[in-house]
């Protein structure tokens, strides 16, 4: 009797089993790979706004604080985002005639608030809070990044869970002294021995929890 | 999971017409631990309108130094205090350090992009074209009693907008306390002052 399969064959039968695996990890690692990608997680996206609002000449060239606008960053769990009549205070007087400012003084006419779209988003199953990271010293800059060279926000974080956690796992490689935490230009991460020694000194006195705690479901999923 | 229907801050809501998912208080709703009882914190005007005795206007934020020296102690003369007659004269809480160091903190916040950070007027939106305002460092802002700054930041002020809605109210007494201060580490070589404005 004939042989169906040449000899070759046999060399087939062998690559694809070794091929299968091989394929099976290589689609996981795409997978894994798609799924940190900022496709799937919006970072550097530019979001546009209503208003063509600029980070960069507002806190970049006109040297305005964050908390000028985001009142409620140190106090609560929503940074807050201005209402039309913080626009106004300025925006009264200066460039009160600008095309662009037109749908900000449409609302403050009408009282109907501007609709920004959000830029970072989470699900809803995530906690989150800003004034605990405020006031035990995460700088808005370890998060969002250089947010005063910005003409349009984007997200500069992946905002994944892996995310949080490479933090609240060694918060010492990211916090900074209290004075700092709304200065864009202070590093976004402790690098060096020296940093990380200083960063180690900031979770004892700040009283940081212990990674235990900060990593445990019910801190982040309540 | 990802979007639930709750309502969460600045999130707007297809159940009321208005499309805001939180609800305006009805007018007159007092929040717990808002009663605004204390007239003199919440609004720096005189519980009674009846002048009182001109208090000092440095000896809330320099309590230790003589005042008896320092240049504003003299300048309150009666006719500043009726330019401004219901506003209270003296701060409603001691002035210590660490609340001139919130001042401070809150004065660069939100009101050096005006005023400049020394209070001369000449902060970066005046720069791009707003209007100047007065300097801090001039006789009448000296003399004016603390209500009337109050009064400003609280009500605005001509061209002076209203912070009540971004400033709560002990921070704007905490503001207020480090505008003296800056007010007399420019007044002079006196040391009272001297020491105040170290204090910052
Ligand atoms: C003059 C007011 C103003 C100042 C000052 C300001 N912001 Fe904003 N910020 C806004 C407005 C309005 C938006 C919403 C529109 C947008 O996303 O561009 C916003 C949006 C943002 C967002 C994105 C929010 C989202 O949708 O997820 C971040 C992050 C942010 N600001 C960070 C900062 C930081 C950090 C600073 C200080 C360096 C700062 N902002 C200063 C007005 C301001
Ligand atoms: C503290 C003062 C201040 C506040 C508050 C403020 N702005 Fe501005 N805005 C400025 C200044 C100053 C400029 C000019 C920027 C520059 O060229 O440096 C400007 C420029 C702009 C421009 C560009 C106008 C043009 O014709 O080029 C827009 C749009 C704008 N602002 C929107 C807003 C919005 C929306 C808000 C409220 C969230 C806001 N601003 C709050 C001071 C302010
Ligand atoms: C630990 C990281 C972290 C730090 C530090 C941080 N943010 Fe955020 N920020 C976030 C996340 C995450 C969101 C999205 C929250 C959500 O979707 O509920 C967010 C959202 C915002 C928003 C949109 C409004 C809101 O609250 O949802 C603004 C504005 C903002 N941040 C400003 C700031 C400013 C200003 C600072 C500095 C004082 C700051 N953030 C510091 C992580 C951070
Ligand atoms: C750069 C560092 C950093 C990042 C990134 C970070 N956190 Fe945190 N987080 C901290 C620190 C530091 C604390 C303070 C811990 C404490 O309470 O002592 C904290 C506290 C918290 C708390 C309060 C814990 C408690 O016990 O009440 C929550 C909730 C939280 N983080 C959620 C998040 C979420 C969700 C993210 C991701 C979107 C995130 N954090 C990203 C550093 C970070
Ligand atoms: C520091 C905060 C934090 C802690 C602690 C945390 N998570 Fe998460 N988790 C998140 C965030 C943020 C997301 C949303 C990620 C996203 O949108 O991609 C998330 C998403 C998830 C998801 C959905 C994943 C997906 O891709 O849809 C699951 C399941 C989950 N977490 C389980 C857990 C479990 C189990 C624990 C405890 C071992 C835990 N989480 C602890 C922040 C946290
Ligand atoms: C957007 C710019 C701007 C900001 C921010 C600002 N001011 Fe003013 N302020 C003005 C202008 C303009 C005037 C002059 C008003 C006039 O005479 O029409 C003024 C006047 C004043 C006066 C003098 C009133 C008088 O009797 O003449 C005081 C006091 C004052 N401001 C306090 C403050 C304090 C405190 C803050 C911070 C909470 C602040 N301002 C923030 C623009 C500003």
């Amino acid at each position: 009797m004939p042989q169906i399969f040449h000899h070759s064959t046999n060399a087939l039968a062998k690559t694809t089993i070794f091929g299968a695996i091989f394929i099976l990890v290589a689609a996981l690692w795409v997978a894994a790979e798609i799924s940190r990608s900022s496709w799937n997680t919006g970072q550097w996206v530019e979001i546009q706004q209503p208003v063509q609002f600029s980070h960069k000449h507002h806190t970049g060239d006109d040297g305005i604080d964050c908390r000028y606008c985001h009142t409620s960053v140190e106090t609560a769990a929503s940074a807050g985002i201005p209402s039309t009549s913080v626009c106004m205070n300025c925006h009264k007087q200066i460039w009160a005639d600008s095309p662009y400012l037109q749908p900000v003084r449409a609302s403050f006419s009408t009282g109907k608030p501007l609709e920004w779209t959000r830029v970072h988003d989470l699900p809803d199953y995530v906690y989150f809070n800003h004034s605990i990271h405020v006031n035990k010293g995460v700088g808005c800059s370890t998060c969002h990044g250089r947010v005063d060279q910005m003409p349009v926000v984007y997200q500069a974080s992946s905002l994944q869970m892996e995310w949080c956690l490479g933090c609240h796992r060694a918060p010492e490689k990211f916090v900074r002294p209290q004075d700092k935490i709304f200065d864009m230009e202070w590093r976004q991460e402790n690098k060096t021995t020296a940093e990380i020694k200083d960063g180690k000194s900031l979770v004892n006195t700040n009283h940081i929890q212990p990674a235990k705690v900060l990593t445990s479901c019910s801190t982040c999923h309540r | 999971m990802q979007d639930q229907p709750k309502a969460k801050p600045f999130r707007s809501s297809s159940f009321f017409k208005d499309g805001l998912s939180s609800r305006q208080p009805v007018e007159g709703t007092i929040a717990r631990g808002w009663l605004r009882e204390d007239k003199e914190l919440y609004t720096g005007k005189k519980t009674t309108t009846s002048p009182s005795a001109a208090a000092p206007l440095t000896s809330a934020i320099a309590p230790t130094g003589p005042t008896a020296t320092t240049p504003n102690a003299n300048a309150s003369p009666s006719q500043v205090a009726a330019a401004y007659p219901d506003d209270v004269e003296k701060f409603p809480f001691p002035i210590t350090e660490e609340i001139l160091n919130r001042g401070q903190e809150r004065f660069q916040i939100y009101c050096s992009v005006c005023h400049g950070m020394t209070g001369q007027g000449d902060g970066m939106i005046v720069r791009r074209g707003f209007r100047k305002p007065p300097s801090y460092h001039e006789q009448r802002l000296r003399e004016a009693p603390v209500g009337h700054f109050f009064d400003v930041v609280s009500n605005g002020w001509g061209a002076m907008p209203s912070y009540a809605s971004q400033v709560p109210v002990r921070d704007r007494w905490a503001i207020i306390g480090y505008i003296r201060a800056l007010q007399l580490s420019q007044a002079g070589a006196q040391p009272a002052t001297q020491t105040s404005g170290d204090r910052k």
